[in-house]
């Protein structure tokens, strides 16, 4: 088991998801989405929404890069940096499944 | 007020005080409650429920040994229900079979197993249970199986300290995907032992540079939290976050407590739940008011820059160490009585040398400490 763990890396094939136990909620008291996960919960902006929604466990980041920019009317090449960063990020802290 | 009162995000809620383990280091107070006096299954759902109203998004399950209750999947079921995140803490001995599976179809979220020691004489020794290492073990499998995160907490003192890269491994090799490496807090039971249980400088130096090199090697592969020794410490912690700010917890009898070792400030009175509902005693309550914000301060916190970092420290270690909830914490090097942490290290190592002193555990149990009438 030990040996199947490794440091996952994003790409533009990989296939983003929320694992299990990290989900995303609205609450209503606050009025704002929140990421519930073990130990912490954390207030993503709005555009750090629009990725973590779109970590469905069917779209490529290639296609939510597209998809993004698009929404956004940006080049693609001028947010795909930012959103791999993102995701490298939200997957070393195990709260996105690559 | 120098913030508008928000509404609390966390809440721990200590169902129990009863334990198979007696660690030395128990956070719950030294006049521990018996059965008798817990709240029953419908007056936790109710709390849960309006702790839900008011803003409360992570419910942790603990004790004592929060398994013991026989209304726990009920509980974790009327949490789940409102879509409160649940997280069980438990010492992982005595669960019957299919609990576990049961927990997770009730919708528990998370299961936070401690393990005494790395290795089994260790965990067997601190927690005062033969063979408490191996259903650990089978516990953490159990929770893996049922599909449930795992996190591994691993309170460190003098005794085991020099485990925690075997503790690294072992939270690996369970799967685990956080590991807590938690210096014990010298509050509760742990002050009473802390001449048995505190680590010696070097220890404590040696545990931060494994810890930090095996973060780096861990990227991506399992998060551990470092709860460093408070002790050792240049500032202190924003304890709770700050009191009364975000969190509250709740003992077994439903009395509702900013912190853990809130009671051991004298001057404060706590109010249960019951009588008061949730939201006046998160509001109105004086000892939930004593130390919020920052309007409270004395020097040197009142005028410095890390007082909405740090929220002052903890009321607690202030009362312990300086005699006074209101106090700078003296963890922290501005704190006038600071050096005092340093000769308390020193005592205890002193107490330490003395082969006959070393291991005389004061044992976490029921009736050590007489309750309150």
């Amino acid at each position: 088991m030990m040996a199947l763990r490794e440091r996952a890396l994003v790409s533009s094939r990989s296939v983003p998801s929320l694992p299990k136990h990290v989900r995303i909620q609205y609450d209503p008291v606050r009025q704002a989405f929140a990421v519930l996960s073990p130990e912490k919960v954390f207030w993503p902006n709005d555009i750090s929404l629009d990725i973590l929604r779109r970590c469905d466990g069917r779209s490529t980041v290639g296609h939510i890069i597209a998809d993004l920019a698009a929404d956004y009317d940006a080049e693609q090449e001028a947010v795909a940096a930012d959103i791999i960063a993102f995701l490298q990020e939200w997957s070393d802290k195990l709260l996105v499944k690559l | 007020m120098s913030e508008p009162l928000l509404p609390p995000i966390g809440m721990l809620a200590e169902l129990t005080h009863r334990c198979p383990l007696q660690c030395p280091y128990c956070s719950n107070p030294l006049e521990l409650l018996k059965a008798n006096r817990e709240l029953d299954t419908q007056t936790w759902l109710d709390l849960f429920s309006q702790a839900a109203d008011l803003g409360v998004l992570q419910v942790h399950l603990s004790g004592g040994e929060p398994t013991l209750r026989r209304d726990l999947e009920q509980l974790i079921a009327g949490l789940s229900a409102r879509g409160v995140y649940t997280n069980l803490i438990t010492a992982g001995v005595g669960i019957a079979e299919g609990r576990i599976e049961a927990f997770a179809e009730a919708g528990l979220d998370h299961l936070q197993l401690s393990f005494q020691g790395a290795r089994p004489a260790t965990t067997d020794r601190i927690g005062n249970h033969r063979g408490g290492h191996e259903k650990k073990l089978e516990t953490a499998r159990r929770a893996r199986a049922a599909g449930l995160p795992l996190t591994i907490n691993a309170p460190i003192h003098r005794h085991n300290i020099e485990e925690v890269p075997e503790f690294i491994d072992l939270a690996l090799s369970l799967g685990a995907e956080r590991l807590e490496i938690a210096n014990v807090q010298y509050a509760g039971w742990a002050l009473t032992n802390r001449d048995q249980l505190m680590p010696e400088r070097a220890a404590v130096d040696r545990q931060a540079e494994i810890v930090a090199a095996a973060r780096e090697r861990l990227t991506g592969i399992m998060n551990i939290d470092f709860v460093t020794p408070d002790y050792f410490a240049i500032y202190p912690k924003p304890c709770m976050g700050g009191w009364a700010r975000d969190a509250f917890m709740v003992a077994p009898d439903g009395t509702v407590l900013p912190c853990h070792a809130a009671q051991t400030i004298p001057s404060l009175s706590f109010e249960r739940f019951g009588p008061r509902s949730l939201a006046e005693i998160w509001t109105d309550s004086p000892a939930f008011n004593a130390f919020r914000g920052t309007d409270w301060m004395q020097q040197p916190c009142r005028s410095c820059e890390r007082r909405e970092i740090d929220w002052g420290g903890c009321r607690c270690q202030a009362m312990a160490i300086a005699g006074d909830a209101a106090a700078t914490d003296p963890a922290c090097a501005k704190s006038p009585i600071h050096a005092r942490m340093a000769m308390l290290i020193d005592e205890a190592q002193r107490a330490a040398a003395v082969p006959s002193n070393d291991e005389q555990f004061v044992y976490r149990r029921i009736g050590v400490v007489t309750e309150p009438a």
